[in-house]
Order: structure tokens, then C-alpha cells, then sequence
């Protein structure tokens, strides 16, 4: 009985403390997905990419500690909406939709909407994609936007990577994934290819409680820094490289194999 | 507030006809229990008589280690895990309807507590009703199907109920293979209109009006059965 009474004390005091840290306001906590190369991803036990190194330097900023909460993409901006988190950044895209929940930073860089088929396909332009079967994740732009494609059935994975997977496994047609990640599915996938035309073009930026003006503002502010200082497109430049390096590298991967 | 919640209630569920993902979803939902129940009780029934034929005679030694084999895997393993091998890797290379996966993947978990539990109701059964028909002329198998199974029956109905009504609710998984099921329709309509509220209650409103009808169901035919008992 009494190791009990203890356990339940220590409980209750992990909780206490658990809630005067957020209280405290010196953990930020960010929601994300981290399964989006290059911007969120698992490697070894870190969750690394550009989107949780530029939140690592917002927060040093702010004087904070970063805390990375990793779960589903449809349930980020829901964390952050009902203050399980106080930032989101996971690839986030501004839509009017979204601005009603939650308040937007401002954008941090353009991203586009890329189609993912393998090298046989017919597939040849967005234009095909009609009366296809397309592997999405759910709750992405993506997702969203592949309702309006006519006669289009619409797979929708609660992760990117299994959207691919289907997509390998002949399941699904064609993949509508962001330009990025899409990069990186397809160079680490044999027999993947990128169609040239991009989906749409938009932009991403960190999303943040609409009861919560005065993070918004320190953020942005701290986004603007990074931006002014170069330590910005320094993190890009680590995690991206520039479309021209990028082939050369893929040349090389391909003659390697 | 209630200017509100109509607003809500309509962006949620009228706008964009997004009613349209809970019935599609209700749909696949009760498509894919009621056929992994059928599933289920065929392949727990033979699984059950296996074993416990084994049990009672010592004969058929190989079928009810295959039995024992299936029970152990199966309970072992969590039911997701099981819906996304069958999905990624039995069927790995082939383009393959979604339901027919869900309802294979169900069908098999549930056939293996339905096993067990109908067992339970074998052993259950004293064993001087087996020597009684056994003294009356009749054969193992004949004794097994007018003597045996009728009280199993009435004795396991309640567990099998319980078992159904988890399947029932264990089906919500299905989502992990982009199956738009019940809750996969709720978790569509989430990311559309960013509202965790609505959708979530919505759905667990379904899913309990359906258990509360099952039940009813299963209490009338309890009752039925009990019909005979008192004379």
C-alpha cells in the first residue's frame, strides 16, 4: 500500500512538474510529422530536417527550450488549435481553409505540389490524372486538392512514405505529395519518377493559436532575424540542395547502381 | 453558443456534403464486420472442434498443433499489425480491393477468440453428456451435433456477443490502409474543417447507436433461447 501511496506521489508529481514547465513557458513545443524529408524526419533518435532546425533557432531566440511532438499531419493543426503545442511547423501550407482555425507566421518558403508515378506509366501530365487512382496523405494539400480531379479516387494514407509504398506495389496510380519529400521518395525508390509539370505551387508557413498573438509576434520576428542573418538559407542549403546539384547527383546515384 | 455550434455543425457535416464520408464510411464499416463475423465464427468453430477433439480422443494430433500455431500468432500480435502485413506484405505486389483485405485481416483475428470461446463451451459440457450419448447408440460426431453443440450454443452466446461488439469497434483501424471506414470518415472531415469536436462525437455517437442495436438484438435471442429451460 505504501509503495503505492508512492508511486501515485511520484505520478502526480511528474504531472506538477510536467505543467508548471508549460506554465512556465520556457519549453516551446512544436507539432509535427516527422515523416516529411527533407523538412521532418527520423534519423537515429532525433527528429532533424529544416523545419526542426529553423524551430531549434526560433526558440533559442525566444530564450526557450524546443520540444518536437511528433504525430499524424491531420492532428498538428489540432494540437496547436487546442494548445497541446504551442507552434506548428510540418510543411504547413497557408490555405483559407486553415487561416480560419489557426493564425499563419509569415511564409517561409514556396513549395510545390509534385505527382509521383512509376517510370512506365502513362501518366504524363496533371491533366491524366483523371478517373485515377491517387495515393495522397491525409489532411495535405494534396489530399485537398486531388477532390476536385474528376473521377478521381482519392487513397488517403495517414503517411506519406505508405502513399508511396501502394504506389510501388501497383495499389495506387500516381502519388500528389509535396515537391520536396517527393524528391526524396523518388531517389530512394527504384522505379519512381517525378512528373516536370508541378500540381500547384504555394507556400509554407508556421501555425500558431489564434489565442496566442504575442508568440506570433515574437516568432515572426525571430523568422525575420533568421532570414536577415543568413542562418535561414544556410539550414536550407544543408537540407536541400540546389536543383542543379541535385541532378547531377541523381546522375550519379544512377550510374553508381 | 448556438449560433455557433449550427455553424459548425454545418460546416462539418453539410458543407461540401461532407455528410457523405460518414455514411460511405458507416457503409464500409458494417460491410466489413458483418462478413469478418461470418469469417470469424466458421474458422473458430472448425479451430474449436479441432481442438478439442484432440483434447477429448488424442486424434488429430497435426490440425490442432496448425490450431495452436494460428491461436498463438494471432492472439500474439496486435490487430494493426496484422491488417498492415496482410496488406504490405501477403499481398504485397498486387493491386487488391482494400475491404476484401479488412475483412480477411478481422475475419482471421476474430476467428481466433471466437475459437476460445466456443471451446470454453465444449469443455464446459459435463462430460457424462458425452457418455450418455455415447451410451444411447450415438457416434463423437453425433453426439457432438444433437447433444453437445445445442447447449454450447445457448452457453457461449454471451461471450460471442461481446466478441462481435469488439470486432464491431476494432474495424476503426482500418483507416491504417487508407480504407475510408467510419472513423476514417470523421478523420477526413477533421482534416478538412481542422474541428476535432464535431466529427469525433459524431462518429461515436454511430458507433454506439450500433452496439446498443446489436446488443438488443443478442438479448432477444438470449431470452429465446431460454425459452425451453422452464416448463
Amino acid at each position: 500500500m505504501k509503495k503505492l501511496a508512492a508511486a501515485a506521489l511520484a505520478g502526480v508529481m511528474v504531472l506538477t512538474f510536467g505543467m508548471t514547465a508549460m506554465a512556465e513557458g520556457d519549453v516551446l513545443v512544436m507539432a509535427t510529422n516527422a515523416e516529411f524529408p527533407p523538412y521532418e524526419y527520423r534519423e537515429g533518435d532525433d527528429i532533424v530536417g529544416i523545419d526542426a532546425e529553423v524551430a531549434g533557432l526560433i526558440a533559442e531566440k525566444l530564450g526557450m527550450e524546443l520540444q518536437i511532438e511528433d504525430m499524424a499531419f491531420d492532428s498538428v493543426l489540432a494540437a496547436v488549435q487546442t494548445g497541446k503545442a504551442d507552434i506548428a511547423m510540418a510543411g504547413i501550407t497557408v490555405t483559407e481553409d486553415r487561416q480560419m482555425m489557426v493564425n499563419f507566421t509569415d511564409t517561409y518558403t514556396k513549395a510545390t505540389q509534385m505527382i509521383i508515378v512509376t517510370e512506365d506509366s502513362e501518366i504524363a501530365s496533371p491533366d491524366d490524372l483523371t478517373g485515377k487512382t491517387i495515393g495522397v496523405q491525409l489532411g495535405t494539400t494534396g489530399d485537398i486538392y486531388v477532390d476536385d480531379i474528376e473521377d478521381a479516387t482519392a487513397e488517403r494514407f495517414s503517411k506519406g512514405f505508405e502513399a508511396v509504398q501502394a504506389l510501388l506495389q501497383g495499389k495506387v496510380d500516381a502519388v500528389v505529395i509535396d515537391g520536396e519529400p517527393a524528391k526524396v521518395f523518388v531517389s530512394q525508390n527504384e522505379g519512381l519518377k517525378l512528373l516536370d509539370d508541378p500540381f500547384t505551387e504555394e507556400e509554407y508557413a508556421i501555425a500558431i493559436s489564434k489565442d496566442n498573438e504575442e508568440l506570433l509576434e515574437k516568432v515572426n520576428t525571430a523568422l525575420n532575424e533568421l532570414k536577415e542573418e543568413g542562418e535561414f538559407q544556410k539550414v536550407i542549403d544543408k537540407y536541400i540542395a540546389s536543383d542543379d546539384a541535385a541532378e547531377a547527383e541523381t546522375e550519379a546515384a544512377t550510374e553508381a547502381k | 453558443m448556438l449560433q455557433n455550434l449550427q455553424d459548425r455543425f454545418y460546416l462539418n457535416f453539410i458543407a461540401d456534403d461532407r455528410w457523405k464520408y460518414l455514411v460511405n464510411g458507416l457503409k464500409t464499416t458494417l460491410t466489413v464486420t458483418f462478413f469478418a463475423v461470418l469469417i470469424g465464427i466458421l474458422l473458430g468453430f472448425l479451430v474449436a472442434v479441432v481442438r478439442s477433439t484432440c483434447e477429448k480422443t488424442g486424434k488429430l494430433k497435426i490440425l490442432n498443433a496448425v490450431c495452436k500455431l494460428y491461436l498463438t500468432v494471432v492472439r500474439g500480435t496486435p490487430v494493426v499489425v496484422q491488417l498492415l502485413i496482410i496488406y504490405f506484405v501477403i499481398f504485397g505486389s498486387v493491386k487488391i480491393d482494400k475491404t476484401f483485405v479488412a475483412i480477411l485481416a478481422f475475419g482471421l483475428n476474430s476467428g481466433a477468440y471466437v475459437a476460445e470461446i466456443i471451446r470454453g463451451g465444449i469443455m464446459s459440457i459435463d462430460n457424462g453428456q458425452f457418455e450418455a450419448g455415447r451410451s444411447l447408440g450415438l457416434n463423437y460426431v453425433q453426439t457432438m451435433i444433437y447433444i453437445i453443440f445445442p447447449q454450447v450454443f445457448k452457453n457461449v452466446l454471451p461471450a460471442l456477443g461481446n466478441e462481435f461488439i469488439v470486432l464491431l469497434k476494432e474495424t476503426s483501424v482500418a483507416g491504417y490502409i487508407a480504407l475510408e471506414d467510419l472513423t476514417k470518415g470523421g478523420d477526413i472531415i477533421r482534416s478538412r474543417t481542422y474541428d476535432a469536436f464535431m466529427p469525433l462525437l459524431a462518429v461515436a455517437a454511430i458507433y454506439l447507436i450500433m452496439v446498443l442495436v446489436f446488443s438488443k438484438l443478442l438479448g432477444a435471442l438470449e431470452r429465446r433461447l431460454r425459452n425451453n429451460e422452464r416448463r
